[in-house]
C-alpha cells in the first residue's frame, strides 16, 4: 500500500518535472537595443487561429506595444514563447512604427491548444506578458473542419466571409456555433452522433438540423466530433474511464 | 623506461608465471568477454524505455490490463511489412502508441498514436514518418547518420507521406492538395518537368500568355515595368522577379517590342474617342457581366476581391493598349485561341464603355520614373541572349525561340534526393525538407548566378509546395501499382460539333464540368439535359437569372443570338442525359391535391426544407441551396424524385444531405415542388 503511494508521489513529481521543462523561452534574446517602453501588450491580430499540427499558421501573430495613454510606442522589445514545439519566426524583435510586431508561428507536433505568450517591458524593467491561443488540428480533426467547412458552417457559423453568406440569422431556430463550450461540453459523444446522424429530432431538436448519416461515414462522423471537442471554448474535458478503487 | 619495463614483467609473473594461475586468468577474461553482449542488450536503450514504460502505467487506474497487454510483447518488436519493404523496429520503445488509455499521456516516446485511417500493423511507422525502421538506437533511428541518412519528416511536411500512395487529393491533407496545385498554378512544371508513378506528367495550369504579338497588346514601358517587379503591377501576379538590372530589363522589353508581328484583327480603331461614356455606366456593365467571377481588383483597403481564373485588373489601364483591349472584349479568341475568357458578344457601345472604364483602372506611379530610350540593334540583340539565358521560352511562346527542353533540373524523384548531392549553405540543417523549403523560398540565396526567379510565396504556400515534393520519394514510384490510390485520369472530352464550337467560343469548361473535363466555380453538367426542363435552359442561355442568391460569382449573359442559344439548348437536352432514368416518366403537372399538400406537409415540417431553400418568398429564407420558386417550370418531375432519393448519385459532390427518403414521401414531394411554377413571365414575354 505505502509501495504504491511512493510511486504515484514519484509519477506526480516526474509529471511535473517534464511539464516545467514544456515550457522554455524559444531563441535567444534580439541583440537589437529597444529605444521605446511599453505598459501594455495587445493582440491586433493573428490569435485564435486553426492549423494542422507542426504547420505555419496562415496570418502572422501581431501583437502592439502601447504606452499608458494607449499610444503605440516604436522600438519596444517583444519576445515570444511557448511551450516545446512551437516555434516563432522571428521570435524577438523591436516594434515598427506603428507599435507592433509582427511572427509567422508554426504550430507544435501534438494537436490541441497551444497557450503562447508575448512579453515585453516597462521602462522599469517591469515584465509585461499577454496570452494568446492557438489550436493545432491533428489528422482526424483536420478532415473533421474541412467537414465542417463545406458542410455545416453554413449554418452553425454566423459570421459571413466575402465567398460564403451565412445562413444564420435565415433560420428560426438558432443553430450553436461549434465553439459553444458551455452547451456543447455538456452533450456526450454519443447525444452528437445521434444528431449528427438522425438530425434534430433524435435529441428532441428542431427538424431544421437535417440527418447526415446517410451522407458521412461513421468516420467522418467521428472526425466532426474530434475537432468539434477540440475547438469548443471553454475547453472539453473527456470524462475519461472511471476505474473502481481498491 | 626501465622501471615500466619492470612492472609489465613483474605483472606478467604474477598473472601468468605459474601454469595453473595462467588458466586461470584467460579463464577470466573469456567470460567477461563473454558477458559483453548480454551486458550491452541488457543496457540499450529500449530495455530502459520499457522499464519507464512499466512505471509510467503502474501508477495507472488500468495498470493490470496494460502491462498484461505489454508483457504478452515484450522484448524487441518489429513491424514486417515485405510488399511495403518496411522492418520497423519502433514500437520497441513507442510501447503505448496502440493504448487508447494513455491519450493523456504526453511524454514520448509513450504517447497514443493519433486517430488516422490507418493501423500500424498494416503500414508501420516509416511509411509516414520516414527515419530508420530497423534501428535500435533514438539516435539512428531519428536522425542521419553515415550509412542511414533519412532522417524522421518533420511534422510540418508530414502531410507528404500520405501523397506517396494517394495520387488523389484528400479531404484529411489541405496541405498536400494546395502544393499539388501550387506546383501547376505557379508554372513550377514549365521548367521542372514532374513525372508522376502512373507515367502521367504534372500540368502547368498558369496560361502565361504568347508573347508573339506584345507589342500590339502593351508598350515597351509597361513591360519594362513588369518584367523589375511583377507584383508591383499585380499583388497576386504568380510571375516570378528575376531580379533583372535595369540595362537587362531595358534589353529584354526592347528585344519583346521588336521582336514582336502584328496580328490581323487584334486591335481596333474607334478608342480616341473613349473618355467620352460614363464611368458608372461602364461599372455598372463590369458588374452585371460578372468579371469579377474571375477577375480580381485590389480595394482601398488593399484587399483583393474577386476570383483568380483571370489576372488581376486594378491597374490594367496602365498595361493594356486601348486599341487591343477593345478588340479582345470583342473576341478574346482572335488574339488567343485557347483563353479560358468567354466570348462576350458585346455591343459596339458596350464595347466602348468597358474599355473607357478599364482603362481607367490605372495608377499614376506605376510608370513615372520609366524613360526608356530607343533601343539600339545591340541591346536588341543582348535582350534575346538574355531571353534565352533566362529560359523565357519555358513559359511563353516567343517568335524564333524554341521551348527549351529539361531547362531546369528534373524533380521526380526529388523526395528521395541522396545527401550527398546536396550543397547545402552555411548554417543550414542538413534535412532534405530544408533544403527544398529554402531552394523555393530564396533561390538566389544558393548563388547570385543561379537562373530559378524569387517566387512570391507566402510561408504557408512554400510549405505545402515542398510538401508536395517530398511526396515524390523512390518509394512513392517503386510501389506495386495495386497499393497505391490511383487519381482520377485526366479527360479530353470534346463536345461535338457546332454545339461544341459554340461552347469552345463561350468557354464553359472554365467553370463547367462535363465527364470529368473542365473547372468547379460551377454546377457539372454531365447529366444537365436529364435535369432541366427544355423552355427553361433556353431561356436561361439567353439570360441568366438568379438560381442561388447568396453567391457572389454567377452565370454571365452572353447575348447568345436565338439561334445559337436554341442550337446550344438542343445539344444539351439530347446528349448530356443520365443512362439511370427516362426524364419523361414522370408527369410534369396534373398530381392530385392532396399529395401536393402531403408534398408541402413534408416539406415544411418532416424534412424542413426551408432551412435551405425557398419556396415562398413571404415566409421562406433559407439560402444555401438553389430557390425553388419556379422549379415545377425549371426541372424534370423525374430528376426532383431521383435528386430527392439520392442527391450524391445524381452529383458526388453536392451537400444536400441524402435523406433516406421513402418511395412515398419522394413522389409527395416532387409533386408539391412541380406545382412551384412560379410567375408566367417569362413565358408571357416570349
Amino acid at each position: 500500500m505505502t509501495m504504491t503511494r511512493h510511486w504515484r508521489t514519484l509519477f506526480v513529481l516526474s509529471l511535473t518535472l517534464v511539464c516545467a521543462a514544456c515550457t522554455h523561452k524559444s531563441g535567444p534574446a534580439s541583440s537589437l537595443k529597444p529605444t521605446g517602453f511599453g505598459a501594455a501588450l495587445v493582440e491586433s491580430s493573428g490569435g485564435k487561429q486553426i492549423g494542422a499540427t507542426g504547420t505555419v499558421l496562415a496570418q502572422p501573430l501581431v501583437v502592439q506595444v502601447n504606452d499608458e495613454q494607449g499610444n503605440a510606442v516604436t522600438g519596444a522589445q517583444v519576445e515570444l514563447s511557448a511551450p516545446a514545439g512551437v516555434s516563432f519566426e522571428p521570435p524577438s524583435g523591436l516594434t515598427d512604427s506603428s507599435g507592433q510586431f509582427s511572427s509567422n508561428v508554426t504550430l507544435g507536433s501534438i494537436a490541441g491548444r497551444y497557450s503562447l505568450a508575448a512579453h515585453t517591458f516597462t521602462k522599469a524593467q517591469k515584465p509585461v506578458d499577454l496570452r494568446i491561443e492557438e489550436i493545432a488540428l491533428g489528422y482526424q480533426q483536420m478532415v473533421g473542419f474541412q467537414l465542417d467547412n463545406k458542410y455545416c458552417a453554413r449554418c452553425h457559423n454566423p459570421e459571413s466571409s466575402a465567398e460564403r453568406v451565412s445562413n444564420y440569422d435565415n433560420l428560426e431556430v438558432k443553430p450553436h456555433s461549434f465553439t459553444e463550450g458551455d452547451t456543447l461540453n455538456k452533450m456526450t459523444d454519443a447525444d452528437l452522433t445521434a444528431i449528427i446522424s438522425h438530425g434534430g429530432p433524435a435529441l428532441n431538436k428542431s427538424a431544421l438540423m437535417p440527418p447526415y448519416g446517410y451522407t458521412l461515414s461513421k468516420a467522418e462522423i467521428e472526425a466532426l466530433i474530434a475537432y468539434i471537442r477540440l475547438i469548443s471554448d471553454p475547453p472539453y474535458h473527456a470524462s475519461g474511464t472511471v476505474y473502481a478503487q481498491k | 623506461m626501465q622501471s615500466s619495463k619492470n612492472t609489465f614483467s613483474t605483472l606478467w609473473q604474477t598473472l601468468f608465471g605459474h601454469p595453473v594461475r595462467a588458466f586461470g586468468v584467460v579463464s577470466l577474461l573469456l567470460l567477461i568477454s563473454l558477458a559483453i553482449a548480454p551486458a550491452k542488450n541488457h543496457f540499450s536503450e529500449w530495455r530502459h524505455y520499457q522499464k519507464k514504460y512499466l512505471s509510467l502505467v503502474r501508477g495507472r487506474g488500468d495498470a493490470v490490463s496494460l502491462e498484461r497487454r505489454f508483457h504478452d510483447h515484450d522484448g524487441i518488436q518489429q513491424i514486417w511489412l515485405p510488399q511495403l519493404g518496411v522492418v520497423d523496429r519502433c514500437t520497441s520503445c513507442h510501447v503505448g502508441l496502440k493504448e487508447a488509455s494513455l491519450a493523456d499521456v504526453s511524454t514520448q516516446p509513450f504517447r497514443k498514436h493519433p486517430a488516422i485511417p490507418h493501423t500500424l500493423d498494416q503500414y508501420g511507422c516509416v511509411m509516414c514518418h520516414r527515419g530508420q525502421g530497423p534501428a535500435t538506437t533514438v539516435e539512428e533511428a531519428h536522425r542521419s547518420t553515415l550509412a542511414w541518412e533519412q532522417p524522421i519528416l518533420p511534422a510540418r511536411y508530414v502531410q507528404s507521406s500520405c501523397g506517396q500512395c494517394h495520387r488523389a487529393p484528400l479531404t484529411g491533407t489541405p496541405q498536400l492538395n494546395l502544393g499539388r496545385s501550387l506546383l501547376g498554378r505557379y508554372g513550377c512544371v514549365h521548367c521542372h518537368a514532374i513525372k508522376l508513378p502512373d507515367g502521367s506528367a504534372i500540368k502547368p495550369t498558369d496560361d502565361p500568355p504568347s508573347l508573339e504579338h506584345v507589342a500590339d497588346k502593351t508598350t515597351r514601358e509597361w513591360i519594362y515595368a513588369w518584367l523589375k517587379d511583377p507584383q508591383a503591377y499585380a499583388v497576386t501576379a504568380t510571375m516570378p522577379n528575376f531580379k533583372l538590372n535595369d540595362s537587362d530589363a531595358s534589353d529584354i522589353s526592347a528585344f519583346l517590342i521588336a521582336n514582336s508581328t502584328p496580328l490581323a484583327g487584334d486591335t481596333e480603331s474607334g478608342t480616341k474617342d473613349l473618355k467620352a461614356p460614363d464611368p458608372t455606366a461602364g461599372a455598372s456593365l463590369y458588374g452585371e457581366s460578372f468579371c469579377s467571377s474571375c477577375h480580381a481588383v485590389q480595394n482601398a483597403a488593399g484587399n483583393v476581391v474577386g476570383g483568380d481564373i483571370g489576372p488581376e485588373l486594378t491597374r490594367v489601364g496602365n498595361k493594356v493598349k486601348p486599341e487591343w483591349l477593345r478588340a479582345w472584349l470583342r473576341n478574346p479568341r482572335a488574339y488567343d485561341a485557347g483563353t479560358a475568357m468567354p466570348h462576350y458578344r458585346f455591343t459596339d457601345p458596350q464595347l466602348s464603355l468597358l474599355t473607357a472604364f478599364l482603362e481607367s483602372k490605372t495608377d499614376s506611379d506605376l510608370l513615372a520614373n520609366v524613360h526608356l530610350n530607343a533601343a539600339t540593334p545591340e541591346q536588341i540583340a543582348h535582350g534575346k541572349r538574355l531571353v534565352a539565358e533566362y529560359g523565357c521560352a519555358s513559359c511563353h511562346e516567343i517568335n524564333g525561340i524554341k521551348k527549351p527542353d529539361n531547362f531546369a533540373p528534373e524533380l521526380t524523384r526529388i523526395g528521395s534526393k541522396p545527401l550527398t548531392q546536396i550543397l547545402f549553405l552555411p548554417g543550414m540543417t542538413h534535412a532534405l525538407p530544408d533544403y527544398i523549403a529554402a531552394k523555393i523560398r530564396q533561390p538566389r540565396s544558393f548563388g547570385a548566378a543561379l537562373k530559378m526567379p524569387q517566387f512570391s510565396l507566402a510561408p504557408a504556400q512554400v510549405d505545402a509546395l515542398t510538401t508536395a515534393l517530398l511526396a515524390l520519394t523512390d518509394r512513392a514510384h517503386d510501389l506495386p501499382m495495386a497499393l497505391t490510390v490511383p487519381s482520377k485520369p485526366p479527360s479530353n472530352y470534346q463536345p461535338a460539333g457546332k454545339a461544341g464550337k459554340l461552347m469552345d467560343d463561350m468557354a464553359c469548361f472554365t467553370c463547367h464540368a462535363i465527364n470529368g473535363r473542365g473547372g468547379d466555380l460551377a454546377p457539372d453538367l454531365t447529366w444537365e439535359g436529364s435535369s432541366v426542363q427544355r423552355q427553361w435552359l433556353l431561356a436561361f442561355l439567353k439570360n441568366p437569372g438568379t438560381l442561388r442568391p447568396a453567391l457572389i460569382r454567377r452565370m454571365p449573359r452572353f447575348n447568345l443570338s436565338d439561334s445559337d442559344a436554341a442550337e446550344l439548348t438542343d445539344y444539351i437536352m439530347t446528349v448530356y442525359q443520365t443512362p439511370e432514368f427516362d426524364r419523361d416518366s414522370m408527369p410534369a403537372s396534373g398530381y392530385p391535391a392532396a399529395q401536393v399538400e402531403q408534398g408541402r406537409q413534408l416539406f415544411y415540417s418532416k424534412y424542413a426544407c426551408q432551412s435551405c431553400h425557398i419556396v415562398d418568398t413571404k415566409v421562406d429564407k433559407g439560402y444555401i441551396g438553389p430557390s425553388l420558386t419556379q422549379v415545377g417550370s425549371r426541372l424534370n418531375a423525374a430528376w426532383i424524385y431521383h435528386w430527392l432519393k439520392d442527391p450524391q448519385a445524381m452529383r458526388p459532390d453536392t451537400i444536400e444531405p441524402n435523406r433516406n427518403m421513402n418511395d412515398e414521401d419522394a413522389r409527395a414531394l416532387t409533386a408539391f415542388l412541380m406545382m412551384q411554377k412560379g410567375s408566367q413571365r417569362q413565358e408571357a414575354k416570349k
